[in-house]
């Protein structure tokens, strides 16, 4: 039994109360010329925060794609909400996704349309049963969950990086989904708006009952948010713990990372 | 001599997948395959593409606020451009016709030869390669942008189908406009061909207008307007599929805008030598 086993072993004894969202076992995923995933294997529980650290091009992002089968895996399942992702059909596929975030890197504003719009994009396809009234109650309560309600009727070019991710953090929220992921959702952010941004990833966790995968290489991000990290290194996962695992680690891989 | 021709065209070694073993070939005789093999894994990827839509567009859920959107930006931005070639056209085919019908003393024909050419065959064809070059190279950048910036992914996750958001009511949208486009550089290629009469001659508009629409019946429309509906599914499932299919940098967004243009305009010129063959048999 190597470590990672034991480790999934003691989170699934420390009580029944620690339901599984998701459940990733010896999941492959490789390109045309390289593997970029190598049997990765964890769960994420209910109400947590678990953060995938890794540097770049260690599959980060490639791993939540292919939760959401962004990216079809090569081996492997993907467990989400007791759903083999890999076996479901179009429509089953469609109706997952529906009680899902996905937070993207470049937070994904669609160009043509104001803050308004791409707000109402997902909850007029998603929510149907909800009145004009009721849209317009929701994209405003998402708006000022994400400090933006002065920029509705904007358009994503007249936002800065850090509003369009708090913009896109609000297109993502409105359809209130069980499972957040997360793209880098600090990256190419002043430290300030990076807390911020970290600060409103709490807000949701607490505020929706969320549970999140975080993909960051972002040290302040993880300190901020995470329950629990993943470090993954050349496409596997090379060590799981606590915040406090980490920063006492003697290894010197860990210790590039939490300086 | 061996040496020397081994320097034009270096040996390469590549593996055979069919039987395993490795075989020596020359690197452009591996280029021009790798070419093939792009070439045929394109129209097969265009095929799969164009049923996609097909089994999309019959779809329950019909984005048709999208659908009147892309009319709108399809249609009526590209009625100017429309307008104005359709204009010249009529105008340079008169004057440039006009001395060879004089050797016959053949000039009072002008306006009935302008308009079967204009209606026939350069109206459509025409209009189809100006909305090849605009549509089609507009629609292959927004997609292939879209795809870039990983917008068509976000839409996919918030389980939307792109397809049927994206593609379907562009395909259509182009379908439906590109006629009235073609009607539209039709009646200002007419307009122009008045014009160049009264250039070196004088013809009232009315005498212009039945002397145009006399040899014209019905049956030269119908082709027309079928030919310009098809010319505008090949303008709209090319540029949406080269979008679609873009790369992730910034390149691929030129590359989609550029390959969008070329294919649906070498299309185009394809499906019209079809159409009119078609035509000649049933007419």
């Amino acid at each position: 039994m190597n470590k990672l086993q034991a480790d999934m072993k003691h989170a699934d004894s420390r009580g029944t109360s620690a339901e599984t969202m998701i459940a990733i076992t010896n999941l492959i995923k490789g390109f045309e010329d390289h593997d970029v995933l190598n049997n990765i294997s964890f769960k994420l529980y209910r109400g947590e925060n678990l953060v995938i650290l890794g540097r770049s091009g260690t599959g980060k992002s490639v791993l939540i794609k292919c939760i959401v089968r962004l990216l079809d895996s090569d081996g492997g399942t993907i467990t989400v909400l007791d759903k083999p992702v890999s076996e479901l059909n179009r429509k089953e596929l469609l109706e997952l996704r529906k009680k899902i975030g996905f937070l993207f890197q470049s937070g994904a504003l669609y160009d043509s349309m104001t803050v308004r719009q791409n707000l109402e994009f997902p909850l007029l396809r998603i929510r149907k049963k909800l009145s004009r009234t009721e849209i317009q109650e929701k994209v405003m309560e998402a708006l000022e969950n994400v400090g933006l309600a002065d920029s509705i009727d904007r358009m994503p070019s007249q936002l800065s990086g850090g509003m369009r991710k708090r913009i896109s953090l609000a297109r993502t929220i409105i359809v209130d989904p069980l499972i957040m992921l997360y793209d880098e959702p600090t990256t190419g952010l002043d430290p300030v708006t990076s807390d911020e941004i970290s600060l409103l990833i709490n807000d949701v966790k607490e505020k929706y009952k969320t549970s999140s995968i975080i993909i960051t290489h972002d040290i302040e991000c993880a300190r901020s948010t995470a329950d629990r990290i993943l470090l993954l290194h050349e496409g596997r996962i090379y060590m799981e713990g606590k915040l406090k695992n980490f920063e006492e680690s003697a290894d010197p891989l860990v210790k590039s990372f939490f300086k | 001599m061996y040496c020397s021709m081994k320097k034009l065209y270096p040996v390469i070694k590549v593996k055979n997948f069919a039987t395993g073993q490795s075989i020596k070939i020359s690197e452009r005789t591996f280029k021009h395959a790798q070419n093939l093999q792009g070439f045929f894994s394109n129209v097969a990827g265009l095929t799969l593409f164009t049923l996609q839509t097909i089994r999309e567009t019959f779809s329950l859920d019909f984005e048709f606020r999208e659908f009147l959107r892309q009319c709108y930006k399809i249609g009526n931005k590209s009625l100017p451009l429309v307008a104005i070639t359709g204009f010249i056209m009529g105008l340079v085919l008169t004057i440039q016709s006009r001395p060879a019908l004089a050797d016959f003393g053949a000039v009072t024909l002008l306006p009935s030869m302008v308009s079967i050419s204009i209606i026939r065959e350069i109206g459509p064809v025409i209009t189809a390669l100006i909305c090849a070059g605009k549509i089609g190279s507009g629609i292959g950048a927004e997609l292939g942008s879209m795809k870039v910036s990983e917008q068509i992914d976000a839409m996919e996750v918030s389980a939307t189908n792109p397809m049927r958001y994206l593609v379907v009511t562009r395909v259509i949208a182009v379908m439906f406009m590109l006629p009235v486009l073609v009607l539209f550089a039709d009646l200002f290629g007419l307009f122009g061909s008045w014009i160049g009469v009264n250039i070196k001659g004088s013809s009232n508009l009315v005498l212009f207008i039945s002397e145009a629409f006399g040899p014209i019946d019905f049956s030269d429309f119908i082709p027309s307007m079928l030919k310009s509906f098809v010319f505008g599914a090949v303008i709209g499932i090319v540029g949406c599929y080269k979008g679609y299919s873009a790369g992730r940098g910034t390149e691929s967004v030129g590359i989609a805008a550029n390959t969008a243009v070329v294919t649906s305009s070498l299309l185009v010129i394809i499906v019209d030598l079809i159409a009119v063959q078609i035509t000649d048999i049933l007419l």
